[in-house]
C-alpha cells in the first residue's frame, strides 16, 4: 500500500519545503520507504533544505522527458535508510511537465515498492500547483497564522477539493505561544475554526528549524527540539497514530532548560 | 466598568483584528464577490428604492457580512438604509 501526499499552501515561505522534508524525513525514522518529490521546477530548494545539493546528477524533468530511468534519478540519502530525493529541474520551468506526466510518475515510484511519496508543491496555483495535486492521494495544507496566509490556505482548500482531494490535514507552522497568549497573533483555535479542517499538527516558532536548515539536517531528526518533536508528532499522526497535540509553552525558562538538558 | 475596559482593549489586540479582518475577507473569497460587485448591487438596491421613497445616502449602510448558521459561518447581505421620506403617492 503506498500513498502519494501533497504538501501545500497557495502563499509562499510558509515552510511548505520544511514540512516537506521533516516528514518525510520522519516517516523513513519510522522505517518507511520514502520518496521525496521538488515538483518547484526552476526553484528547486528541496535539495538544500535536505543536504543533499552536492549529489544531483538527473531530475525530475530528465526522467520525465526519459533522459534517464527514474532510479538513476533517485538520489539516497545515506543518513536516513528508506528515504530518497527526487529533485526538480533548475533550468526549466515549470511548462516543462503537465498534470498527466506527473501522474505517471507517481504511478511509477509506487511501482518501486515505496510506501510514501511526499510532494513538495511551489507556490502559487497555476501549472505547478496542478503539476503537483495531479497524482496526489491526499493533501496537506501548510499556513502560519496570519491573514494572507490563511487567508490563501481557504482558497488552496476549495481547489484542493474541486479536485477531488477533500479533508486535507491542517498544520499551523510558527506559532509563538507568547504572542498568542498576548492576544497578538491568532491561534491555534482561530485558524482552525475559519478553515474548518481536520488539524493535523502544530509547529512551534523555533530558532532550531533556522539552525537544522542551516546544516541540511531536517530537525525531526533531533527529538530535543520542540519543532522536531512537533515534527514525529505530525508522523505518527500520518501514520494513523492518536497523538495529543504538544505543550506549546514557549517560555524554556530554568525548569525548561534543565528538562532539555536531562532529554526529559 | 474595567471588565468593560479590559475587553474593549482585548478586542483591539492585533490577533482579534486579524481574525475580524480574515472573517470578513474570507466572506467575500468565498461568496465570489468581489467590491466591485458590491458596489453595483448597492447602486442597484438604491435605484430601486428611489423610486418609493427618499432615502438618506450619506448614512446608507450596505455590507456582506457573515452570521453563524447551522452550518458554521454563513455569507449575509446588510443593508441600513435609513429613509427621509416616504413617497407613499407613487407607492400607492
Amino acid at each position: 500500500m503506498s500513498e502519494v501526499i501533497v504538501v501545500t499552501s497557495g502563499k509562499g515561505g510558509v515552510g511548505k519545503t520544511t514540512t516537506s522534508a521533516n516528514i518525510g524525513c520522519g516517516l523513513a525514522l519510522e522505517g518507511k520507504k520514502v520518496v521525496l518529490v521538488d515538483s518547484d521546477i526552476g526553484l528547486r530548494n528541496l535539495d538544500v533544505v535536505m543536504g543533499l545539493e552536492n549529489r544531483i546528477v538527473y531530475d525530475l524533468v530528465d526522467v520525465i522527458e526519459g533522459t534517464c530511468r527514474l532510479k538513476q534519478a533517485l538520489i539516497k540519502d545515506k543518513r536516513y535508510p528508506g528515504l530518497f530525493l527526487l529533485p526538480a529541474a533548475q533550468t526549466r520551468d515549470k511548462n516543462a511537465v503537465s498534470p498527466e506526466q506527473m501522474k505517471k510518475l507517481c504511478e511509477g515510484i509506487k511501482d518501486m515498492g515505496f510506501e510514501y511519496i511526499i510532494i513538495d508543491c511551489p507556490a502559487g496555483i497555476e501549472q505547478g500547483f496542478k503539476n503537483a495535486i495531479a497524482g496526489a492521494d491526499r493533501a496537506i495544507v501548510v499556513t502560519t497564522p496570519e491573514v494572507s496566509a490563511v487567508r490563501d490556505a481557504d482558497r488552496i482548500i476549495g481547489l484542493l477539493e474541486a479536485n477531488g482531494l477533500n479533508n486535507p490535514g491542517l498544520i499551523v507552522n510558527r506559532i509563538k505561544t507568547d504572542m498568542v497568549k498576548r492576544g497578538d497573533m491568532m491561534s491555534v483555535e482561530d485558524v482552525k475554526e475559519i478553515l474548518a479542517v481536520e488539524l493535523l499538527g502544530v509547529v512551534p516558532d523555533d530558532e532550531a528549524i533556522v539552525i537544522t536548515t542551516n546544516r541540511g539536517e531536517p530537525a525531526v531528526a533531533d527529538c530535543t527540539t520542540r519543532a522536531g518533536r512537533a515534527y514525529r508528532n505530525i508522523t505518527s499522526r500520518i501514520l494513523g497514530e492518536d497523538v495529543p497535540l504538544m505543550d506549546l509553552e514557549g517560555n524554556e525558562g530554568f525548569f525548561g532548560k534543565l528538562r532539555k538538558m536531562f532529554a526529559l | 466598568m474595567d471588565i468593560l475596559g479590559l475587553l474593549k482593549n482585548n478586542a483591539a489586540r492585533s490577533g482579534g483584528v486579524a481574525r475580524d479582518r480574515l472573517k470578513l475577507v474570507l466572506v467575500h473569497d468565498r461568496a465570489g464577490c468581489s467590491y466591485t460587485v458590491l458596489e453595483m448591487l448597492k447602486t442597484d438596491i438604491l435605484n430601486v428604492i428611489s423610486e418609493y421613497m427618499d432615502i438618506d445616502e450619506d448614512e446608507l449602510d450596505i455590507k456582506l457580512t457573515h452570521m453563524r448558521g447551522a452550518s458554521g459561518d454563513v455569507p449575509v447581505l446588510y443593508a441600513n438604509i435609513p429613509i427621509k421620506n416616504m413617497r407613499m403617492a407613487k407607492s400607492g
